[in-house]
């Protein structure tokens, strides 16, 4: 009987080691976790953006090689590289910007518009486009545009869009980010900002303008 | 001569049954406690080559998710961002610090920031975020609270069972499409059930508990 107790001191010393070693769930730590037969579970497969000592740079993802370019985008002909009005905001066959979108513009292309405008533009031009984004409040941009502006409203929308595309003074272009329908969106629901701002009052219907004072 | 089996032995097929079962018992426990992502992953929180904040990004800034993950309502990845989505910002914030070093590094020549994956399902998971996404799963489902985190920590386990919670019964956790990227959005009391119940009908989601649905 003596042994048999021993025997559950053992136990319960072991349990209480393996737990004080162990610790509880979720408690935070830095070292990756512990991975026992993971051959199926990593398997020698390329996935995107990790490390992967198949090429000599030892990406995965891999850029495109210089001077190609892709077919086809998932199911999709990509045909973005084509220099038609709609890729570069130019008339082809001209240096001259095309003054209007190149593409239908619907309820729907303003809806994508306001959304795809609210991830990428608002966080420095602001929700109203006037140029107050939360980087101007917090001073961390030295110059904003305020796309309210007479020259910045005059620009034909193929130069805008080529500036979303491309960038321009301290601006970065965005052409990597935003899909070129996308970017013709942004264009459309941004001349809608730029049209309200320019209402008059008679051009509220008559029930809301109460609102306004 | 002594006995060959001493008066204590009686007791002895009784002591290996009780101590067989106790020995189990433990062993059962203590794989059942720890031997689950519940444990081998939660909990996990890398140092990050850069020490990228999403509180203040995401939460202080008030940066849609999609500035940066831009590729995760069209692909079944969400994408770490390219330095150059960095560098729209700073290049001009920031400019010289060295915590950005790498950053810029990789800006300049292409070189990856090397940083450590967190969220690892299987390689024989094949989770596809764009589906989620666009159907009212939020990214807080899986993530956490990202945007309160200065330091990204693993905070659900992504075990099967986990996936398999809301595969049941996704109208518990559908959300409309305009919140999904907004991490606090709380459902109001009784959504699940109407709202909730509406969405997944409309959007003919049926998510299949079958095996082939996340492995093939």
């Amino acid at each position: 009987m003596r042994y048999f107790f021993a025997f559950l001191l053992g136990l319960a010393l072991l349990s209480l080691t393996v737990f004080g070693i162990a610790g509880r769930r979720g408690t935070d730590f830095r070292k990756p976790p512990l991975e026992i037969f993971d051959d199926m579970v990593r398997q020698d497969k390329l996935r995107p953006q990790v490390p992967n000592a198949f090429f000599n740079d030892g990406r995965s993802s891999q850029p495109h090689v210089a001077g190609t370019i892709a077919q086809r985008i998932g199911n999709v002909n990509n045909d973005t590289w084509q220099a038609s009005a709609k890729n570069t905001g130019i008339k082809p066959g001209s240096t001259n910007w095309v003054e209007t979108i190149p593409v239908p513009v619907t309820t729907a292309l303003l809806a994508r518009g306001r959304e795809r405008y609210n991830i990428s533009c608002l966080p420095c031009h602001g929700a109203s486009a006037d140029g107050n984004g939360i980087t101007k409040k917090i001073g961390a941009m030295a110059v904003v545009a305020n796309l309210h502006d007479q020259r910045i409203a005059k620009l034909p929308d193929g130069e805008l869009f080529q500036v979303i595309s491309q960038g321009r003074n301290l601006m970065q272009g965005y052409g990597a980010n935003i899909d070129v329908n996308d970017r013709w969106a942004i264009v459309a629901y941004l001349r809608a900002l730029q049209r309200a701002r320019l209402a008059t009052l008679e051009e509220v219907p008559a029930a809301d303008r109460a609102s306004l004072k | 001569m002594s006995d060959i089996f001493p008066k204590w032995t009686n007791k002895l097929p009784a002591m290996v049954i009780a101590g067989g079962l106790l020995v189990g018992g433990v062993v059962t426990a203590g794989v059942t406690y720890y031997l689950t992502p519940k444990y081998a992953r939660v909990g996990y929180t890398p140092v990050q080559p850069v020490a990228f904040s999403h509180a203040i990004h995401a939460d202080q800034l008030g940066l849609d998710c999609r500035y940066c993950h831009n590729g995760v309502e069209k692909s079944w990845y969400s994408n770490v961002p390219a330095a150059s989505t960095c560098m729209n910002c700073h290049n001009q914030v920031l400019k010289d610090d060295p915590r950005l070093a790498l950053v810029r590094e990789s800006a300049a020549t292409g070189k990856p920031v090397p940083w450590v994956q967190i969220h690892k399902t299987p390689d024989y998971v094949y989770f596809n975020h764009s589906v989620h996404v666009n159907r009212g799963v939020s990214c807080v489902h899986c993530h956490g609270p990202v945007n309160k985190m200065d330091e990204v920590r693993h905070s659900q386990s992504l075990g099967m069972a986990f996936c398999l919670e809301c595969h049941r019964d996704p109208a518990a956790k559908i959300r409309p499409n305009d919140q999904v990227y907004n991490l606090d959005w709380q459902a109001p009391e009784g959504f699940a059930q109407k709202e909730g119940a509406k969405l997944v009908k409309d959007w003919n989601v049926h998510p299949g508990e079958s095996c082939s649905v996340c492995h093939r």
